[in-house]
């Protein structure tokens, strides 16, 4: 069928606002500020085919780009295969298991099959982050876990809803293995309403333009998505670009995960080859095949924003499955820190063998840690126990354009941290700053954005700390000449003595008593172009803020200025030649 | 306080009356005037360009061409754009903070996030620079309790080093200062002996919330902008009472309430979005004389289109509005959403082969192709002249010689060709597809609010919104239009027809179940009184006051809240959860038995309704013709799937008891209204055009 193209762009509008108002459904209606506040959640239409996605909603968390076409499609494989039960109308799925195109536990989806005249016209699922799925640890971060079933209960497919009725008894099995279990039902009432509300829409939407013009329109619009993606993809001139990222360890064994990039641009389409990185490793920072191509996929949609999230434009990206080694992990490899951290590294890697086939486009390599720090105790003024998390952000890389911003959000996420007002309201905890971390850009031409500083003392009871973090051990890089950005660092002040966590990003259940403090300072960004040819007046600029000292001023840039500020454009232009030189 | 504004005499200032009043909006291109003489029923309008460098120019140029006589108006009301241009443009007073030791950084670290959720490109530059920001020594602790004490020598010193800086405002914002605000009041006191003007902003004082980083900006916004804003009403005020004008000019703020001149700047950030606030005030009033008082506004002008939502003729207001990306103004504010650009969104073709409306504009300048004005690139605009909808007559008087044929050539090559249509057909696809993005945004708005947009009429306005809503409405299943009198002037008339308010926020925070009802009850009485207060000592006759109450709740556990609107009267806690559970359900369609309430705030406005003013007379009912045939103008060709001859109507004209059926055009001075096949169009007593669309 032959549809017009004004018609097509409706109906592509169409889907999306289907999408878009299965977002808002499901958090305004969300229970956890996990979703509600922080978005940590994502609605798509999916292929009943083969679970391919039609359309994402434009608000959903960046690391989910493409997750559940991996996970529907599994589940419409084993509906098939019958290993799992066959959908009637009203039913909607429930499953978390990583290995069947997930991400972590906590990461929940439901699926549900939008009939038309009798037979599936396509699937609707979502995904939401819940606070908890058991194991090990509160909120499911174990950064020493060995195996999954440490991390917390792993479901397959199976019907919480039947015909439209939540089955108490999965419920109750669900209910018994999750802490604050009492709250849980308002997320999955909102995240069943969402669906609900999609397939409302989407009924109109057929209903309107013909459930045969919707379908050719969809195919239409996979081709053209996938045209889309490749004309950008022209734009990176053919050859091999390769790169490597580090993960600091991996929380048990304490030695460097190494990423190895190879991507090949040819015929407009990219083909990303990890061949060489490092083994499944032991700790919890193995990621599952879906989460590793959705990580390719964000980076890709970073630089290409403009091109709509649907199968069609992941079709020109090629990723050779990353067999034997940690980017593909397999039952029983624990994972809890795929979604958050080495999704990053990914994207990380991507961008740093991009930026000098795209460097108008591509920044140098951001903060890229989410910067989970969790600190679990038991408050005696309120006779009750707390798991406290505190997310932070980290500095951007310098680009074409300009510096990189400060205090950025992680790469995968679009959270907002919590203010520290809130924090101390809930928790018993002081913070004594939350401030820029002063010189942690790194130098370039354009400097990358600066990191977050901030420490926290321990008011009452006693308390553990526990931290998934990156970037302790390397910067993040710079590009084209610019320097990395200072590394992540933690200090744990004990009884007036300060340490380093072993594993310096990574850390679980370290003692603390009243007057114990935590101090965190994340990474800055990479900094983009040769330092030596930034903006005198620039750098002078920084040291009158405060960001930078003269002395760094002078080793980093080359640029002469006193502690006050006042730049020395002769002193400069000599040392600057003697730099050069040197 | 360094001011110097002719006060009026209070006696003769509040007289049972205010019979000559008007509203003057200054927009960012043209300065409005509405004149209402209630004595003489007659109304007077006025559109004069904006002047930029001092609003007041305009304001005068804008009463000359109406020729008022200045001193025997009763009343000024006046929409002022000098903060809103000053925040978005950054043109900023230099201003600095002083803040909790260890935390001067807040404002330039904000929340983490980033501008867009794809791209790590992005900016953002705080509005204190980091030299201007400085610490003292001194702490709360979350629940109001003294940690550090304050430092008075240190913030002696710090006050003195930004004086010496040349700051022109200052901030004092310490950590938990909505909790225990002894500190800030402590260090005003101390800065108000040394800092040489008026211009101190207490954080807790128009924002006693937690969450430093919002309450931050909101203090930051409003001390940066408070001098400009206090020197322009100043000289406002001095120009007009030079013109003879006695009483006293009132401002309107964000919340489409209005205060006198004489405070307004004390609390300067609520002025900052005020422009589309008195606009939605305006269809408020509009609808609730209609008799229709569920609307969703639809305010499409040359650059922007702004959506808002009103029920039961109550414009919904927010106090978590973000100006712009990561600009939190935490006063409450009406709600004013923009979804898009307007007439001069770009037209172009995707990679992907398909036809995209916006999110690119050509602004004012260089405009649409049809402006004249060196644009070259197909505009919304530009395709409403391709097909008749807008009087192709009208090139003849724009500058630079643009042809009808230019237009058309552009639409054919740069649209047309690669979708394999003709230039008329191209400019066609532009409306349709320009319409139902515009349709799924307003959906959206509709939507997040927890509302059909079918249970709302349309209000149309702005130069470009009367053209695309019956388009609109018919895509979102909603029944009605109501194009009012004025469309070009819906800001000035807010001004006019706007009330007094005071809006008040007081935080509990409690489980329902353990919460102190009396202590809620007192809460409620001491808001009432203290706004009945507030409304006494403005200088404007006031009708009557009435109140809206409502609480802020959500289930234990979740940190977001919803508004429950409760009666007069005084609320059991049965009641409360009650109505709780009912807004929950109406809005999210989910039931929660299974979890408790908390109570998070208690909430009055207080409104003093100002006098009835009667709109009929904003068209002048004896320019009104006898017959529909004497309103017509003439017919030309409009495209609806096709060319159709279609007659054109002058709204001026329009008998007041005409029914007009679609196809047609009404053209007005400052607008065009579609009505498209199938459409009718009826007028109530005050003028209003209200649009049957059909189905």
């Amino acid at each position: 069928m032959q549809i017009d193209p004004i018609t097509l762009s409706v109906i592509q509008s169409g889907l999306q606002q289907v999408c878009d108002e299965m977002d808002l459904s499901f958090s305004r209606a969300a229970f956890s500020p996990v979703i509600a506040e922080a978005n940590d959640r994502s609605d798509g239409i999916y292929s009943a085919f083969d679970g391919a996605l039609i359309a994402q909603g434009s608000t959903g968390l960046p690391v989910f780009v493409g997750t559940m076409q991996y996970s529907t499609r599994v589940l419409i494989e084993m509906i098939a295969a019958g290993t799992a039960a066959a959908p009637q109308p009203g039913d909607i799925y429930i499953v978390n298991d990583p290995y069947l195109g997930g991400t972590h536990l906590m990461d929940v989806r439901f699926a549900m099959p939008v009939y038309r005249n009798g037979r599936i016209f396509c699937w609707l699922s979502n995904t939401g982050h819940w606070p908890d799925t058991g194991g090990a640890v509160p909120g499911g971060f174990s950064a020493s876990a060995t195996s999954v079933e440490q991390e917390g209960l792993r479901l397959p497919p199976v019907r919480l809803f039947k015909q439209g009725v939540l089955d108490p008894e999965i419920y109750a099995i669900i209910c018994s293995n999750i802490r604050v279990s009492e709250q849980r039902i308002g997320d999955v009432k909102a995240q069943a309403a969402a669906l609900l509300v999609g397939e409302k829409r989407l009924e109109r939407l057929l209903d309107r333009y013909g459930d045969a013009v919707v379908e050719a329109a969809i195919e239409e619009l996979r081709l053209r998505a996938s045209q889309q993606m490749r004309a950008n993809i022209r734009l990176i001139p053919e050859g091999v670009y390769r790169s490597v990222a580090y993960i600091d360890s991996d929380g048990v064994v304490n030695e460097p995960l190494e990423i190895r990039l190879s991507i090949t641009a040819k015929d407009a389409s990219l083909t990303f080859d990890f061949a060489g990185s490092s083994k499944p490793c032991r700790g919890p920072m193995n990621s599952v095949l879906a989460t590793t191509l959705s990580s390719v996929y964000l980076a890709i949609r970073h630089i290409f924003p403009d091109v709509p999230i649907s199968a069609g434009a992941f079709e020109p990206l090629r990723v050779m499955r990353p067999e034997g080694t940690f980017l593909d992990a397999q039952y029983p490899r624990p994972v809890s820190g795929c979604a958050a951290e080495v999704s990053q590294r990914i994207a990380e890697a991507v961008f740093a063998a991009l930026v000098e086939a795209l460097p108008d486009r591509v920044t140098a390599s951001p903060a890229g840690s989410s910067g989970n720090f969790a600190l679990g105790g038991f408050d005696p003024e309120r006779g009750q126990g707390y798991v406290m998390y505190q997310i932070s952000g980290g500095g951007y890389g310098g680009n074409a354009d300009h510096d990189g911003l400060a205090n950025g959000c992680s790469t995968i996420g679009i959270s907002k941290a919590p203010p520290v007002e809130i924090m101390e309201q809930q928790y018993p905890v002081l913070y004594h700053r939350y401030a820029l971390r002063e010189g942690s850009g790194g130098a370039g031409y354009h400097r990358g954005g600066f990191g977050l500083d901030y420490e926290i003392e321990l008011r009452r009871g006693d308390a553990t700390a526990s931290f998934v973090m990156d970037h302790g051990r390397f910067g993040p890089p710079g590009a084209l000449g610019g320097r990395d950005g200072r590394v992540n660092r933690v200090t744990v002040t004990r009884d007036g003595v300060a340490m380093e966590p072993e594993h310096l990003s990574k850390a679980q259940d370290i003692p603390l008593k009243p007057g114990d403090r935590v101090r965190v300072q994340t990474p800055g960004g990479g900094g983009y172009g040769d330092p030596l040819r930034r903006d005198p007046a620039a750098v002078a600029r920084d040291v009158r803020l405060e960001r930078y000292t003269a002395g760094e001023a002078l080793d980093l840039f080359g640029v002469v200025v006193s502690d006050a500020g006042v730049l020395d454009e002769p002193a400069t232009d000599a040392a600057r030649a003697g730099q050069v030189e040197a | 306080m360094s001011q110097h504004l002719p006060r009026g005499d209070d006696s003769r200032n509040a007289p049972a009356r205010q019979s000559v009043v008007a509203g003057i909006d200054v927009g960012g291109t043209f300065t409005d005037l509405v004149l209402f003489d209630a004595a003489h029923g007659t109304v007077r309008l006025a559109k004069v360009p904006t002047t930029l460098d001092n609003q007041a120019f305009g304001v005068i140029h804008a009463l000359d061409a109406a020729n008022a006589d200045i001193a025997a108006l009763d009343l000024i009301v006046h929409g002022t754009t000098t903060t809103t241009n000053a925040v978005l443009e950054r043109q900023l007073c230099r201003t600095g903070l002083i803040t909790t030791l260890g935390f001067r950084d807040v404002l330039e670290l904000g929340r983490r996030t980033r501008p867009q959720a794809y791209g790590m490109k992005g900016e953002f530059h705080p509005i204190i620079a980091r030299d201007l920001r400085l610490e003292v020594p001194e702490r709360m602790d979350a629940r109001g309790n003294v940690v550090t004490a304050l430092d008075e020598d240190a913030l002696r010193a710090a006050v003195t080093r930004l004086i010496e800086e040349d700051c022109e405002a200052l901030v004092i914002h310490f950590l938990h200062a909505y909790a225990n605000p002894a500190h800030e009041i402590r260090a005003g006191e101390i800065a108000k002996d040394i800092w040489p003007n008026g211009n101190i902003t207490l954080g807790h004082a128009l924002l006693s919330e937690s969450r430093e980083y919002e309450r931050g900006v909101t203090a930051a916004v409003n001390a940066s902008v408070q001098p400009l804003l206090r020197r322009y009403v100043e000289r406002l005020a001095d120009t007009l009472a030079a013109r003879g004008y006695r009483h006293d000019v009132l401002v309107m703020n964000g919340n489409g309430g209005m205060v006198s001149a004489r405070h307004v700047a004390n609390e300067a950030a609520k002025t900052v979005m005020s422009g589309p606030a008195s606009g939605v005030m305006a269809a408020a009033y509009t609808g609730r004389r209609a008799g229709m008082g569920n609307l969703i506004t639809y305010d499409m002008g040359g650059t922007s289109t702004d959506v808002a939502l009103i029920r039961n003729a109550e414009p919904t207001v927010s106090n978590e509005i973000e100006v712009e990306y990561a600009m939190p103004i935490h006063v409450p504010m009406v709600d004013v959403r923009t979804v898009g650009a307007g007439g001069g969104s770009i037209a172009s073709i995707t990679a992907a082969g398909l036809l995209q409306v916006g999110p690119q504009s050509a602004g004012a300048t260089p405009g649409p192709i049809c402006y004249g004005r060196g644009g070259e690139k197909p505009t919304i605009s530009d395709a409403n002249l391709l097909l008749g909808r807008l009087n192709p007559a009208r090139l003849a008087t724009v500058p630079g010689g643009v042809t009808l044929q230019d237009v058309k050539d552009i639409f054919g090559a740069t649209i047309g060709a690669p979708l394999g249509l003709d230039a008329i057909e191209a400019a066609a696809a532009v409306i349709r597809i320009a319409n139902a993005r515009m349709s799924d945004a307003v959906r959206m708005v509709s939507v997040s609010l927890g509302e059909d947009p079918r249970d709302f009429a349309l209000f149309a306005f702005g130069g470009a919104g009367p053209l695309h809503a019956s388009a609109i409405a018919r895509e979102l299943g909603i029944p009605r239009v109501l194009v009012p009198s004025r469309p070009g002037i819906t800001n000035a008339l807010g001004c006019v027809v706007a009330d007094l308010r005071h809006d008040f926020v007081q935080t509990v925070n409690r489980p329902l179940a353990s919460v102190d009802l009396d202590a809620v009850h007192a809460i409620f009485a001491r808001q009432s009184a203290d706004g009945r207060n507030l409304i006494g000592k403005e200088a404007v006759s006031v009708r009557r006051i009435r109140e809206i109450r409502s609480v802020d709740m959500q289930f234990i556990g979740q940190t977001h809240v919803l508004r429950v609107a409760l009666p007069d009267g005084v609320p059991s806690r049965e009641d409360l959860q009650r109505r709780f559970e009912e807004a929950y359900f109406a809005r999210f369609h989910v039931e929660l038995p299974e979890i408790r309430a908390n109570l998070v705030n208690v909430n009055t406005s207080v409104i003093g309704e100002r006098e009835e003013i009667d709109l009929s007379a904003l068209i002048d009912p004896a320019g009104r013709r006898a017959r529909l045939e004497d309103a017509q103008t003439g017919t030309r060709s409009v495209w609806f799937d096709g060319f159709v001859e279609t007659p054109v109507y002058w709204r001026d004209h329009l008998p007041l008891d005409a029914v007009i059926a679609g196809p047609a055009i009404v053209e007005q001075m400052d607008t065009t209204i579609l009505l498209e096949p199938g459409d009718s169009a009826a007028q109530d007593r005050d003028g209003n055009l209200i649009i049957t669309v059909k189905g």
